[in-house]
């Protein structure tokens, strides 16, 4: 209901329900106030036109066409609601047919309904009117059976996406029953996307009718609804063309009423889904404050990547959040640098940034965002660059190959597109990178499309797109997670043979601090949109100082962790972007934190053996871990 | 508690075998580890178990009775991957669990058992009123917990359910489990994919390949000394950890 | 959870060719149109016997002798047992008899073929209006105003489409008639002769469904332009046009073509409405007709003719979706 509420509020749901609630007004309200004037006889003008006395002029009996415009209102509207309820009423019975009558008995009536589907409404209409008979009664059955079937249809794919749900199956394992799980847990979950759907049919059932009246297959005179108003308005449309085109408009804006309203309230129930955050092509740029835009030329050859106060930036509301606030680092050739933290903690934005792959509305800031000594700061200019030199490797190898291209095309094309390759020589280097990733067979798998490739060989093969320039970096964000054990121990000895073998430098992003401590030579822990610690990777175990660092990798066992003690809990919850608290931002779930950590956020100092760290009490004894425990209630 | 065991159990889809005659046992009061990769069939025998997959052949027992896989009254009971999906989201969180409540009860008596759940699970019996929307991943994961023990099951079985969590709550999900698992005495079957985190819970431990159980034995035992194929590859590629590091291998030819 | 065997993860082995999937894929689409063609056909039977009464008295009128209505439901078969006449009824449709019209007395397969091509032309031609204003318009507008860019152009597309598609077609065939032929008598108020006489039924059947396929185009687009694939094309820094034109484009109008198939089939309904408001000679003017005179072969007949039509409308996305996306082909029922 709230969604309803906030959709009446926006502009389009303002429009929609107004003309809604007048639509409704007026088929209550119309026919007792102007009845009268629409049926009386105006024998003096007879197929008038418009006039001061008749607004829209009159009929060919000389009755008041607006009136009766107006009056309409009631039947058309009432003969629209009774179907959609007829098709609505008997589309939920239909639709949870498999649910209660169990597969044998579902799976045909389903069957059943789908094809029917498959037959446009006004051919149904079409039929039913000829079963049920010309006139109004029959024009509801006809319209209501014959919208039936898409709601069928409609609750059917509902409810199977709610009862797919683990909370279905949950249920069922505790005991509950068929039918009261159609009532407490189906029901109520597909209820509102019904109604949106139910209320934008009856806009199209309005217009079918219309459509059968105007074919003198629907209500017959005396009575009328626009429908019939319009057809008898047609035949004079040379002389006296209100008499058609009013009513047409009546059935445009009552349809745009019910379309509208329903728009409004699906779309702010689509807002509610919290669409996932996506990187896009061309940022919006702002040049970091000029007075530490100029930092001297590199001397630093081995040099990929330099970052220094990066920072990212969202519309949030009026305001702004930042989901990155000032990261620093520098990546060498050859270098391995991990990042891990929390989900949320800034990891893929700040992936992200450093690979130019953000888009509005996103902001990127930096005091410095170099790469091979090129600003990536100032724009577009470095397509080339970026595009031989700079590899990206995403989390989800199953959605990260475009379905409708050959893999061997989707590598060819980069080769294509910045090495000025032919056809013939780029496809040469696509199945020579697919051997190199050892994708068994590469010829005959080059000319496969990505959905005939398993999980591992596509993350091989996105490691092999990569290589079809000549990367000096390569981003991988969290590229094993998706994948097994045994598939993620080949991905990760293919970077690690990549980097050897060329000197490529990686960034990995991962949850995983083993995953991390295996492959980098160099972690950054990353908190709340900043670096918390910056650390030799063989260090994590043993050398960290950030309480953080030292919770997440007590957090997680591993092969060697000891098993009869309990493991490390970090209480609370993650720092909300949208309200970062003044301080150090862990402070909420530190067992170190005092009042100088609540009011002053410490800044990431260097220490002497170039290792950072963001605490004012880095390395200090933490308390055991059994008084750790305490605090984890709620966590 | 008691004794789950599977005997032969077979599950079939339509195109495949997802078990395949499977014998496998859950010693009273003990933790057993199930271990494989994706679609080796781990949650298929959970769900069979609990009757939401078909048994194809084979038989389950409990304490070498037939397990009732229908009715109200279920001693097995399920716990499941992702806390997101596993809650209504439109059922308070105190309704969820009271629905797993197999008596009837009174009101009063009602929300005392809930809150002694909330409490067991160590959360907040404030909660009760909350829906899942305002809770996070770990708290859900809690809660779908309590459901479970609503049930006053004699095993519970759990479905990888902290691969869906933060790093940073999963320890706390652990270290729960296994403090429930000692308070309450259950027996349990523990299904991970993560070979650490089923060698830090779990007593005995079962491998998974293919719907089939090709290695079970102690954990430590089998850990020190596998004996199967599968496991032995499956144990050689779980990243060593914070600390150790494995050597990087050379380029290979294919590699220039 | 379920193994996968590994077959699955390794296509392209020698394989029967029963287990080819374009053979597997013809097979169960074929199987579907039979099973579609049965309902319809049944459908069509029942439809004259669900009538309440007796449909010939209906269609004879109440005055007509009764002699006369025994007559002709002898000759219409009625008085056999109904799975007999369901028997006759497949046997001749076999043959590709339909009947005899009730009021004209001609042969229904005729009929229907001297009207079926004009129906077939307005149908198809408002298909392609369709489609082309619709695809480069969605995909244009959504590559515009994605991530709330552009504001005003969205406000305006959005509006206007659903302005448009709330246009029933037959309402907007009277606008047009109205504005073009009545007012500015720029074109023919009704009728198929000239080339100009095409226009405004053409229009009418299509700017209502350019409307709604082009929002759909739209939604599409930004559903695609946001999937990961698109953000590796970017990453390997392709030009704009070429992410756009080669990367995103097919797949959304890949998702896009699924639903035209139900399009062009409630477009091939639409004629009836349109063909009464220009009197263009096609099966849609007759329908009607022959529905308030009760004039059941012929109904049947037309049903049927609309009905076929539309499965193989159908089909033919299908075949074409495949062609376009090899993973439809590896089926899910
Ligand atoms: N488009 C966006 N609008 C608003 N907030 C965003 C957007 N994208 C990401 N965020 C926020 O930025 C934070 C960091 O996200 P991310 O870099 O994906 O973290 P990680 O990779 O560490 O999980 C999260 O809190 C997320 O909600
Ligand atoms: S600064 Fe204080 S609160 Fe922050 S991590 Fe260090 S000790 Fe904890
Ligand atoms: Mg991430």
């Amino acid at each position: 209901m709230k969604n309803w509420s906030r959709a009446v509020r926006t502009p389009l749901g303002l429009t929609g329900f107004g003309l809604l609630a007048l639509t409704l007004f007026t088929a209550v309200f119309a026919p007792l106030l102007w009845g009268h004037q629409a049926t009386s006889f105006d024998t003096d003008n007879m197929l008038a036109g418009a006039s001061a006395q008749h607004w829209f002029g009159t009929d060919n009996l000389g009755r008041d066409i607006f009136f009766r415009v107006l009056v309409a209102t009631r039947l058309s509207i009432a003969l629209a609601v009774s179907a959609t309820a007829i098709s609505v009423a008997v589309g939920i019975v239909l639709g949870s047919a498999p649910m209660l009558l169990g597969r044998w008995l579902g799976r045909p009536i389903i069957g059943l309904v789908n094809t029917v589907v498959a037959f446009p409404g006004l051919l149904l209409v079409l039929f039913f009117a000829v079963v049920f008979g010309v006139g109004a009664q029959g024009a509801v059955l006809a319209v209501g059976f014959a919208g039936a079937p898409v709601f069928a249809r409609l609750c059917h794919t509902l409810m199977a996406g709610v009862a797919g749900r683990d909370f279905v199956a949950a249920a069922r394992v505790s005991g509950v029953g068929s039918g009261r799980i159609l009532i407490r847990h189906v029901l109520p979950n597909i209820a509102e996307p019904l109604m949106v759907n139910a209320t934008i049919g009856a806009g199209g059932v309005l217009l079918s009718f219309a459509g059968l009246s105007f074919l003198g297959l629907g209500v017959q005179s005396p009575a009328y609804d626009w429908g019939r108003m319009m057809q008898d308005g047609l035949t004079g449309i040379y002389v006296h063309p209100l008499a058609a085109l009013a009513p047409g408009a009546a059935v445009i804006i009552a349809g745009l009423a019910f379309n509208l309203s329903g728009e409004a309230v699906a779309r702010s129930l689509g807002v509610q889904i919290d669409v996932p955050w996506r990187a896009a092509v061309t940022p919006r740029r702002r040049r970091a404050p000029a007075a530490g835009a100029r930092t001297g030329p590199d001397t630093d050859t081995d040099l990929v990547l330099d970052v220094r106060d990066l920072r990212v930036a969202f519309p949030h509301g009026d305001a702004e959040i930042s989901p990155v606030r000032g990261v620093t680092f520098q990546v060498h050739r050859g270098e391995a640098v991990g990042i891990v933290g929390e989900s949320g903690s800034g990891k893929s934005l700040t992936a992200l940034a450093v690979a130019d792959l953000l888009e509005f509305p996103a902001r990127v800031d930096a005091e410095r965002l170099t790469f091979l000594g090129a600003d990536l700061r100032d724009g577009t200019g470095h397509r080339h660059l970026l595009g031989t030199s700079l590899a990206v490797v995403f989390q989800d190898p199953m959605t990260s190959f475009n379905p409708a291209h050959r893999v061997g095309a989707q590598l060819a094309e980069a080769a294509r597109a910045h090495q000025r390759a032919t056809r013939a020589q780029a496809w040469q280097r696509a199945v020579d990178r697919l051997r190199a990733v050892r994708i068994p067979d590469p010829r005959r798998r080059a000319r496969q499309y990505p959905f005939e490739f398993s999980g591992g060989m596509r993350q091989r093969a996105m490691i092999g797109m990569g290589l079809m320039g000549t990367p000096k970096l390569i981003v991988a964000d969290e590229p094993t997670t998706a994948l097994d054990v045994t598939v993620q121990r080949q991905v990760l000895d293919m970077l690690q043979e990549v980097r050897a073998a060329d000197g490529v430098a990686v960034i990995l992003i991962s949850h995983d601090v083993s995953v991390i401590a295996e492959v980098c030579d160099r972690v950054l822990v990353m908190y709340a949109g900043r670096v918390v610690e910056d650390l030799p990777a063989g260090e994590l175990a043993d050398g960290a100082r950030h309480p953080y660092t030292r919770a997440l990798v007590a957090a997680v066992p591993d092969m060697r962790s000891d098993i009869d003690a309990p493991l490390a809990t970090i209480p609370g919850q993650p720092v909300d972007p949208a309200h970062v608290p003044a301080g150090c931002a862990y402070a909420a779930r530190c067992p170190l934190a005092d009042d100088r950590c609540r009011a002053q956020d410490p800044p990431l100092r260097t220490a002497a053996d170039r290792s950072r760290v963001a605490c004012w009490h880095a390395g200090e004894p933490l308390p055991i871990l059994s008084d750790l425990a305490a605090l984890e209630v709620d966590a | 508690m008691s004794i789950l065991s599977l005997h032969d159990l077979t599950v079939r889809y339509r195109h495949t075998v997802a078990v395949d005659r499977v014998d496998l046992v859950v010693p009273e009061g003990q933790i057993v580890g199930l271990v494989g990769e994706s679609g080796s069939g781990k949650s298929s025998i959970a769900r069979a178990v609990v009757g939401l997959a078909p048994v194809s052949g084979g038989r389950i027992a409990l304490d070498g009775r037939d397990l009732p896989r229908r009715g109200r009254r279920r001693p097995v009971q399920m716990v499941f991957q992702d806390p997101y999906s596993s809650l209504d989201p439109r059922m308070t969180v105190g309704d969820s669990i009271a629905e797993a409540i197999p008596h009837r009860l009174g009101r009063a008596a009602r929300r005392s058992e809930v809150e002694r759940l909330l409490h067991l699970v160590h959360l907040d019996p404030a909660r009760a009123g909350h829906r899942p929307g305002q809770l996070s991943g770990g708290q859900r994961q809690r809660v779908a917990l309590a459901r479970a023990l609503a049930g006053r099951p004699e095993v519970l079985i759990a479905d990888e359910i902290t691969s869906a969590l933060d790093v940073s709550v999963q320890g706390a999900i652990l270290n729960l489990v296994r403090d429930m698992q000692r308070e309450l005495g259950l027996s349990m079957l523990f299904i991970s994919h993560n070979l650490a985190v089923v060698r830090y819970v779990a007593s005995r431990i079962a491998v998974m390949y293919q719907g089939r159980i090709v290695e079970e034995g102690p954990t430590a035992e089998v850990l020190a000394d596998p004996r199967d194929d599968y496991t032995r590859q499956l144990l050689a590629a779980v990243p060593t950890g914070a600390g150790g590091r494995r050597p990087v291998r050379s380029a290979e030819s294919g590699c220039d | 959870m379920s193994a996968t065997p590994a077959a699955a993860a390794e296509p392209g082995r020698a394989t029967a060719w029963w287990q080819n999937r374009w053979v597997r894929f013809a097979a169960r689409r074929l199987l579907r149109l039979l099973v579609s063609l049965w309902v319809l056909v049944t459908a069509a039977f029942f439809m004259v016997h669900l009538v309440p009464g007796d449909p010939v008295r209906a269609a004879l009128g109440p005055l007509a002798a009764a002699d006369v209505v025994a007559a002709r439901r002898h000759a219409l078969g009625l008085d056999d047992r109904l799975l007999v006449q369901y028997w006759h009824f497949l046997r001749d449709l076999c043959t590709g008899q339909l009947g005899d019209s009730i009021g004209t007395q001609l042969p229904v397969g005729q009929i229907i073929g001297q009207r079926l091509p004009a129906t077939a032309e307005l149908a198809l031609l408002a298909f392609a209006v369709a489609m082309a204003i619709a695809i480069p318009l969605g995909a244009a507008i959504a590559a515009l105003t994605r991530h709330g860019r552009a504001r005003r152009t969205e406000l305006a597309f959005a509006g206007s489409s659903v302005v448009l598609g709330a246009v029933p077609d037959f309402v907007l065939g009277v606008l047009l008639v109205f504005v073009f032929a009545v007012q500015l008598h720029w074109l023919p108020v009704a009728g198929r002769d000239a080339p100009s006489s095409y226009v405004l039924p053409v229009l009418a059947l299509a700017i209502g469904p350019a409307a709604i396929l082009s929002r759909i185009v739209r939604v599409e687009m930004l559903a695609v332009l946001d999937t990961d694939y698109l953000r590796t094309a970017r990453a390997k820094r392709l030009s704009g046009l070429r992410i756009h034109l080669v990367h995103a484009l097919p797949n959304a109008v890949t998702a896009t073509l699924t639903l035209s198939g139900l399009l062009l089939g409630s477009l091939v309904a639409g004629t009836v409405l349109v063909e009464n408001v220009f009197a263009w000679p096609g099966l849609g003017s007759s329908i009607v007709g022959s529905i308030t005179n009760k004039d059941f072969p012929l109904v049947q007949g037309t049903v049927l003719v609309y009905g076929i039509g539309v499965l193989l409308i159908n089909t033919v996305v299908d075949v074409a979706l495949a062609v376009l996306d090899p993973r439809s082909t590896i089926g899910v029922d």
